[in-house]
């Protein structure tokens, strides 16, 4: 655990038994995880094993059935919190991009400043460009999103994210949906945030990715966290053999 | 034949009898645009309110929606029309031709706009609202910013079909004796003791249907874009 004493202790995002089922099949089954400042988790596992729903969990998008979510020191969970105002500090990038086909990139990166954070046009739009200057793609504002690769629209996701000044950022399989020659510069972008410093939760199964950037990678099976650590344990020497079994499947499977 | 080709010109292509009542049916002209531009606004507009109060799905409300659009989508709209004018006098609620067109067209128009409008909105994909919501959108300015654009982007086709059945509708108001121009028309040919006006009607209806139609089309092709 050397990574993590190199970590200031105080979470930023704290799960504290989450449960979660969907009518009788449980998908989080008691899940306890704590994310520091600039702290890059990386959570693999089988499909069905819960990831996706662990993250969309984390700012209420999936109502868990009971247990604690704390963000920046405040249980969500508590009847009166302000969820419009909690998700502003916490980012979330889709699998399948989700950008507004009605809105050009910048029209999507802007919508959440005007209308939430109440930001008059002039100083969304320039917020909003240096969002997207962030991810590369300056000269591709007034394009809207059919118009954009797979890759540029999930660099606008993540532009869109990131122009609102999260805290944390969430990506549910943020590659999965796109060709793999597009791979590269999504994940070119996610490196340059961690590398700024940005907290993040990344579900997905770009292992080489998580080789190079995580900081302690989790694997999940049924429901719950069967192993955590260091990118170098997980892949390397893997204590359970489930984890075993699916870090080499999964090896095989990306060549 | 040629005889036969004469009567017929006689009978409706009549240049001194549409000489003498085109005044009279271009006055229905203008209470068939009024009415249809009043249904049109109205009707789309309710429809419109209806599908997004939908969308929070409050039980109550929404049986009670469901319920309006079924019964004023079985109901022919004569019949709406003459219920409003002959029955509703005894509630101490008379009402004009005028208004029993209006505002029976307007709520069989808005039934079936809620549904297509309704239909535009479940076809928005879930990740939108979740895209929006995780960026601390409200309920209301999701559905206003991000779903209702897109809905009714998709559902213009549909729209512009219905409203063209509607409007037409407005012919049904002669019934209640609204001068428009079914009215005027049959009024006309009547008295004229010659069917001309009533070709004057089709025409007018043409010229008032044909241009929503081809505007229809475009607004189509203007909405329309690849996903």
């Amino acid at each position: 655990m050397t990574v993590a004493e190199a970590i200031p202790p105080v979470p930023i995002l704290e799960l504290a038994g989450l449960h979660k089922s969907f009518g009788s099949l449980k998908v989080l089954d008691g899940i306890d995880l704590a994310v520091r400042p600039r702290e890059l988790v990386f959570v693999i596992g089988p499909s069905g094993s819960g990831k996706s729903t662990l993250l969309r969990c984390c700012n209420r998008l999936e109502e868990p059935d009971s247990g604690a979510v704390i963000v920046d020191g405040a249980d969500i969970m508590r009847p009166g919190t302000d969820l419009n105002a909690v998700r502003q500090k916490i980012g979330m990038v889709f699998q399948s991009f989700n950008l507004y086909p009605h809105m050009t990139a910048l029209g999507n990166v802007t919508l959440a400043l005007c209308k939430v954070q109440g930001l008059d046009r002039e100083a969304a739009e320039l917020r909003g460009r240096a969002a997207l200057a962030q991810v590369g793609l300056s000269d591709k504002e007034a394009s809207y999103p059919n118009a954009l690769s797979g890759g540029q629209q999930q660099r606008v996701g993540i532009a869109r994210a990131l122009a609102l000044g999260p805290k944390i950022v969430l990506f549910d399989e943020p590659t999965s949906a796109l060709d793999p020659e597009l791979v590269g510069s999504v994940l070119a972008v996610m490196r340059e945030l961690k590398a700024a410093g940005m907290t993040m939760v990344v579900v997905s199964h770009e292992l080489a990715f998580a080789r190079a950037a995580a900081d302690r990678v989790v694997f999940m099976e049924g429901g719950r966290i069967v192993e955590q650590g260091p990118p170098a344990a997980i892949f390397g020497n893997p204590r359970e053999a489930r984890t075993q079994a699916f870090v080499s499947r999964l090896s095989q499977g990306h060549g | 034949m040629d005889n036969g080709l004469e009567r017929l010109v006689f009978a409706f292509f009549n240049a001194e009898i549409a000489a003498e009542w085109a005044p009279k049916i271009l006055e229905g002209v203008w209470v068939t645009i009024l009415v249809s531009l009043a249904v049109v606004a109205t009707g789309l507009a309710l429809g419109l309110a209806l599908a997004a109060l939908r969308a929070y799905r409050f039980r109550a409300v929404n049986a009670a929606i469901v319920a309006f659009v079924d019964i004023l989508r079985a109901l022919p709209p004569l019949v709406v029309i003459i219920i409003l004018f002959f029955a509703f006098p005894y509630l101490d609620l008379p009402m004009s031709a005028f208004t029993a067109t209006w505002l029976s067209l307007s709520l069989v128009l808005a039934a079936f706009a809620e549904e297509i409008w309704w239909a535009g909105i479940l076809a928005v994909p879930r990740g939108q609202w979740e895209a929006a919501r995780s960026t601390g959108l409200g309920f209301g300015a999701t559905l206003g910013y991000v779903v209702l654009p897109q809905a009714v982007r998709m559902t213009v086709p549909p729209l512009v079909n219905r409203v063209i059945a509607v409007t037409k509708g407005t012919a049904l108001g002669s019934v209640v004796a609204l001068s428009e121009i079914v009215s005027q028309a049959s009024s006309a040919a009547s008295l004229a003791g010659n069917p001309t006006p009533l070709t004057l009607g089709a025409a007018a209806y043409l010229a008032i249907f044909v241009p929503v139609v081809v505007l229809g089309r475009w607004i189509e092709t203007r909405f329309a874009w690849k996903r």
